[in-house]
């Protein structure tokens, strides 16, 4: 049966490079993306339109901004802590950052050790990944808690702006939502990785279908992504 | 299983997950050696720390801007590029996705414009006399 050697990259003997290829690819019969498989391909257009409805989001926070006669209150002075007497500006949102960053690192970690298929590994990083994005979640809770005790609302707050909580509330809510669930697909997959379902090709419960190391990546493509909307959000929210 | 199940699989399955059915095509799939996630993951940090000490030293004005917009670039083209692995893939799925942002960019051009003549017209007949 074939199993298609189109699909693979280095099979086919030679496949056009450069904008020739581009053309050829998208002109050629039955698919455009060659070798990648559908699920990669699909996780990517998903994570498209994602970054256009960040993107809306973003917007009409900038939107907002440009157009209020009121001053906008200081990011760097609302998300300012007190360590040991010391005020630090904006040091909750650098951590955050940092942790993002570092569960990135892991998760890309965690991918190159799924194609080498080293089951072990790749669980326990996805799993260290996952806790440093429930960790996030738990930074973020803290900083709506604290942000909430101290009057802000979606329809005003005490510095300045009213457009500023409903901004605050929806760009960084939507991003949480994101890494909950995230969190989430982790767990789940780590489990699937732990248990060596990509191994002996064990069928998932829901589609029936065997899965393979590949899924690591897709998961680690919608991580990585969650980490690049939090790269745009901490520059245009937190830092303007 | 039956041969029959398996075959009927293995033929829906045959033009999407060829790559991934065969061990050999497997273990070609976006492989690196680990020294380059390590790098990028410390250029992130570097980064990361970098627009962090803009707003610490309290930078304003173009200098924060176009400080602030590099270090995001730096950072998002990385993770891109090295982390999901788009610099490997071929350029038919890497238009397909990154082209299609530059939209958002008209989008925010229009947007500049629009929100720059709302303010011009609150403070022209809005604004309250302080």
């Amino acid at each position: 049966m074939a199993e298609t050697v189109l699909t693979h990259s280095g099979q086919s003997p030679a496949r056009l490079e450069g904008w020739r290829g581009i053309a050829a690819d998208w002109a050629s019969d039955q698919r455009a993306f060659k070798n990648v498989s559908w699920g990669k391909a699909m996780m990517w257009i998903f994570l498209l339109s994602d970054t256009f409805i960040f993107s809306c989001f973003l917007l009409s926070y900038m939107t907002a901004r440009m157009s209020t006669t009121v001053p906008w209150p200081n990011p760097s002075e609302v998300f300012a802590l007190n360590f040991g007497g010391k005020h630090i500006p904006l040091i909750l949102i650098a951590i955050m950052t940092f942790i993002l960053i570092s569960s990135s690192g892991t998760m890309a970690m965690a991918v190159n050790f799924g194609y080498r298929r080293d089951r072990v590994r790749t669980a326990a990083l996805m799993l260290v990944t996952a806790a440093f994005g429930a960790t996030f979640v738990g930074m973020q809770a803290f900083e709506w808690t604290k942000l909430i005790m101290e009057g802000v609302r979606p329809w005003g707050n005490p510095w300045g702006a009213a457009q500023f909580g409903s901004s605050f509330f929806m760009i960084t809510g939507f991003h949480g939502t994101h890494v909950t669930i995230g969190v989430i697909f982790l767990i789940a997959i780590a489990r699937k990785v732990a248990r060596g379902d990509f191994d002996v090709g064990r069928r998932g419960f829901f589609t029936s279908r065997k899965g393979y190391y590949e899924i690591v990546e897709i998961m680690g493509l919608y991580w990585h992504f969650v980490d690049l909307v939090w790269v745009f959000i901490f520059a245009l929210f937190y830092l303007w | 299983m039956t041969n029959a199940t398996v075959h009927v699989e293995g033929q829906l399955h045959a033009p999407a997950h060829g790559a991934v059915a065969t061990g050999a095509a497997h273990a070609k799939g976006q492989q690196h050696p680990i020294k380059l996630y390590l790098v990028v993951w410390g250029w992130l940090f570097v980064l990361s720390t970098c627009s962090y000490l803009v707003d610490y030293f309290g930078l304003q004005g173009y200098l924060r801007w176009s400080l602030i917009l590099l270090f995001m670039m730096l950072k998002a083209g990385l993770i891109v590029a090295v982390f999901m692995h788009m610099a490997w893939e071929r350029l038919a799925l890497a238009y397909a996705i990154l082209l299609p942002p530059i939209a958002v960019l008209v989008f925010v051009t229009i947007m500049v414009l629009e929100s720059e003549y709302t303010h011009l017209l609150r403070v022209l007949f809005f604004a309250t006399p302080s």
